[in-house]
């Protein structure tokens, strides 16, 4: 029968002052949380593992009676997480405990040293026990959050704008994947309806590579857009894409593509009956080829 | 029997869709419409579905084999107003309707008929600058 338990009901008191001394010299910071805080928390971890302790049980921490500690552990770094502690910090909040731990063990057991070996191994095995549920637990916190921003990003980029009456440029930045297709192709074609625009442009300068499945989702966008009677073109190839794309066997020759965005744009303003023309230019620089410069004085008007 | 109307207009016909498809209704569509083509001589049929929010694969090969059996018979079919999730759930289900001309709503899906026919546009552009 392990004398644990005892040693750590009997003085819990003075693991605990230890204890926090311990954290106040190596793993404290006290930007992120202050000292009252820190004390309620120790009090409770210290609390919570006295409670486990009296069940008997030190190795077996999927014990019902260390269900509590177990959920404070996984709480609390999960709180960490969020608050900004390193994983090291979080795990030394709880391998910081050692000390006092093996302290009072030997100041209980200093006659037997069999004993007391015993007893200190059985303390390191509960502790790193406990240390592992919080690490693990942070991971997880950590993941959620990856998954939310991932999410939030997911959403962030994926802008419709509208560039003219009846024409949308919906610019991808990153990479194509199914997840991200549903969501550019629904919120492309919810802009489609809303804005009742017959040309799309999708520009893909910010996609980093092209490979087969994202040929095939851009594909479907401009499938579902067809379907809702609007033209998809795709912009923004770069040199290299054009030639994966053609090493890859990709067949695009069914969509329209341009190498920028500019040169789409003109063609669509031709595509629905409109001329760019510059006011007061010579006749040799007027003409959709200069879209840009052109543009600007109508822009302001409208 | 519930059937759903096909108004004529001109040389178009214009079919609205306003109540959810099922098989047998759409059956019957195929029935009247090519019935209706061969008998009005018509040159277009527009398909309105801005209505429809539930399609399957079923549907979607109806509204491939109308366009194709319009075709059969000289007259283009165009299909107007569907919704995104429609078009969507027509591409997962890998229907691309290559055959079907679309359009986003009747008034463009219109122009796209009748520009589709030039000589009926050229004819209607005479008679409204005649009655200017």
């Amino acid at each position: 029968m392990s004398k644990l338990p005892d040693i750590i009901l009997k003085h819990e008191d003075e693991i605990r002052s230890n204890w926090l001394k311990h954290m106040a010299s190596t793993v404290r910071r006290s930007d992120l949380m202050n000292d009252r805080e820190l004390q309620d928390q120790s009090r409770e971890v210290l609390a919570a593992i006295a409670e486990g302790a009296k069940s008997g049980e030190t190795s077996d921490l999927s014990q019902q009676a260390w269900s509590r500690a177990r959920e404070l552990m996984q709480s609390i770094s999960a709180s960490r997480a969020r608050q900004g502690f390193t994983p090291s910090e979080t795990s030394a909040f709880i391998l910081s405990m050692k000390p006092p731990f093996f302290h009072a063990v030997r100041q209980e057991l200093a006659k037997s040293p069999d004993e007391m070996f015993q007893e200190i191994l059985n303390a390191t095995l509960l502790l790193d026990g406990l240390a592992l549920i919080t690490a693990e637990a942070f991971t997880l916190a950590r993941e959620q959050i990856i998954k939310r921003q991932q999410q939030e990003l997911m959403e962030l980029s994926t802008p419709v704008v509208k560039l003219w009456d009846g024409i949308l440029a919906l610019p991808i930045i990153g990479t194509l994947d199914s997840a991200r297709t549903q969501v550019v192709m629904e919120s492309l074609l919810q802009a489609v309806v809303q804005t009742n625009s017959r040309f799309a442009i999708i520009d893909i300068t910010g996609v980093p590579t092209v490979d087969t499945l994202v040929a095939q989702h851009l594909l479907k966008t401009i499938t579902a857009a067809r379907l809702m009677g609007a033209e998809c073109i795709i912009s923004g190839v770069r040199p290299q894409i054009a030639q994966t794309i053609v090493h890859l066997g990709i067949d695009l020759s069914q969509v329209v593509t341009k190498a920028k965005l500019a040169d789409a744009f003109a063609l669509v303003l031709q595509k629905s009956g409109r001329t760019v023309t510059r006011i007061g230019g010579s006749p040799r620089n007027a003409g959709i080829q200069n879209a840009e410069s052109g543009l600007k004085p109508e822009m302001k008007g409208e | 029997m519930e059937r759903i109307p096909i108004l004529r207009m001109g040389s178009f016909l214009l079919v609205t869709i306003q109540v959810d498809m099922h098989d047998r209704l759409a059956l019957q569509l195929q029935d009247d419409l090519t019935a209706r083509i061969a008998e009005w001589d018509a040159t277009g049929v527009l398909i309105d579905i801005s209505s429809l929010e539930i399609v399957d694969s079923f549907i979607g090969r109806m509204l491939a084999n109308i366009a194709a059996m319009s075709r059969v018979l000289d007259a283009e079919t165009v299909v107007v107003g569907m919704q995104p999730a429609v078009a969507i759930t027509l591409v997962e289900l890998g229907m691309s309707l290559s055959g079907v001309r679309t359009a986003l709503n009747v008034e463009s899906g219109m122009e796209l008929l009748y520009q589709m026919r030039g000589k009926l546009h050229a004819e209607l552009d005479d008679d409204a600058s005649n009655q200017a």
